[in-house]
């Protein structure tokens, strides 16, 4: 949703709207007052309606202007609880194998909505501060060079914040399988795959999954 | 390849941690945006009490102002009008700033403020001739309220644009940065807004 004082020129749009709507509402209170009461009633749906609806033409893909050595891969993974997954952790081993590769780890604090606008994010932060810790270790013990750092509530914008700093080649998400995974459900990785030119792997890790006695 | 792990968190201990921030809103715009919403709500508490008295309430006069006082409706009318030109002139400002047209972003703010200053000079002006005072009942109140409130706001964002005006004139703001002038233009558009509700509110309907 966007909000109509945005800016001072949706501002200004929003003003004009209102000076047409109220002209509507006050002339049908002219005629009879319910009748104005109902327009009243008539233009706010709509105008809701059109709120939540409102979509602009969707951008192109934006290309990422690249950083870094020339045979240096720049690899953003975004995960939260599925960070430390066996099927993370194998397909960042795949891409560090190809090749000399930088990684910058994001987990989002994950946060209720209700608790976003109600109380604050530390328990959520600190939470994912310890699996990032704990990822970032391991991936150090296997010799894997990796930053990291608490994004936003928000997977989106968690992502979106990074790539302004790192400025990657690749995106790898991870997510639980589809059906437990409310990021499918929100559709992250099909927003990534249309908002930035570049290569979005998805990864699936199914943390219920028993690992075989070996 | 080359071990080595670090969290960006390592060097907090003894400093304050940075500030948590989205690239995706501006602050001082997403600050506006939450100072527009707390607005909305307080002018929603003073409609609130003006469709009491008006509606709800069992007392509520047959005719709108009670008889035998009248609310200048041709006056407000214009002076109406006057705010919305004012609103016209704000955005003209903004536009001819970032297209780097300095004399007139100052022509158009300079405007803006004379507007808001003669709608506030014009509602002054009521007061002192509309024949009723706050003590002559609910609805008196509710009326001196929901104007009074609005003047109030008009008179904020009169500082807001002289400000911008003195800045302006000192050679302030560039098509590269107008933040300063983006900010209040969004704040009196907001202030045309709600008097556009509260003279069809209160005046018209």
């Amino acid at each position: 949703m966007q909000s109509p004082f945005r800016s001072e020129a949706a501002a200004f749009r929003f003003l004009l709207i209102s000076i047409g709507a109220f002209a509507l509402i006050v002339g049908a209170s002219w005629i009879n007052p319910w009748l104005g009461f109902l327009v009243f009633l008539l233009l706010s749906a709509g105008a809701f309606w059109i709120y939540l609806r409102q979509r602009g033409p969707s951008p192109p893909p934006e290309r990422i202007e690249r950083i870094g050595a020339e045979d240096e891969r720049r690899v953003l993974v975004v995960a939260n609880e599925t960070v430390g997954g066996e099927e993370l952790m194998s397909a960042i081993g795949e891409i560090a194998l190809a090749g000399r590769t930088r990684f910058e780890v994001v987990c989002p604090a994950l946060n209720s909505r209700l608790r976003t606008w109600t109380s604050d994010e530390d328990p959520a932060r600190a939470a994912a501060q310890d699996r990032l810790d704990a990822t970032l270790s391991r991936l150090s013990s296997v010799g894997i060079e990796a930053r990291g750092a608490i994004g936003d509530v928000d997977p989106l914008v968690a992502v979106e914040d990074t790539v302004r700093s790192f400025r990657p080649d690749e995106i790898v998400v991870s997510t639980h399988p589809k059906g437990r995974s409310n990021w499918l459900e929100r559709g992250v990785v099909d927003a990534l795959r249309e908002r930035y030119d570049l290569r979005v792997t998805h990864v699936v890790v199914d943390l219920e999954q028993v690992p075989e006695p070996s | 390849m080359n071990a080595h792990a670090e969290a960006l968190h390592d060097d907090h201990h003894g400093h304050p941690p940075e500030a948590h921030q989205s690239s995706r809103v501006d602050a001082r715009v997403l600050g506006m945006f939450l100072f527009i919403a707390s607005e909305a709500m307080l002018f929603g508490s003073f409609f609130t009490a003006y469709f009491f008295v008006r509606v709800v309430n069992p007392d509520a006069p047959d005719t709108w102002p009670p008889e035998p006082f009248e609310f200048p409706v041709f006056v407000a009318g214009v002076n109406t009008a006057i705010l919305v030109t004012s609103s016209f002139t704000m955005h003209w400002a903004l536009q001819s700033i970032k297209r780097g047209n300095r004399p007139a972003f100052l022509a158009g703010m300079v405007l803006t403020f004379l507007m808001g200053l003669a709608f506030l000079l014009t509602q002054v002006i009521e007061y002192l001739n509309i024949g009723f005072n706050t003590g002559d009942g609910a609805f008196a109140s509710v009326f001196f309220g929901l104007t009074g409130l609005h003047g109030a706001h008009v008179a904020v964002g009169l500082t807001l644009l002289g400000m911008v005006i003195i800045r302006g004139s000192r050679g302030h703001f560039s098509p590269e940065h107008h933040h300063g002038v983006e900010l209040p233009g969004i704040y009196w558009h907001f202030v045309d807004v709600m008097w556009i509700v509260v003279y069809s509110v209160v005046y018209l309907i």
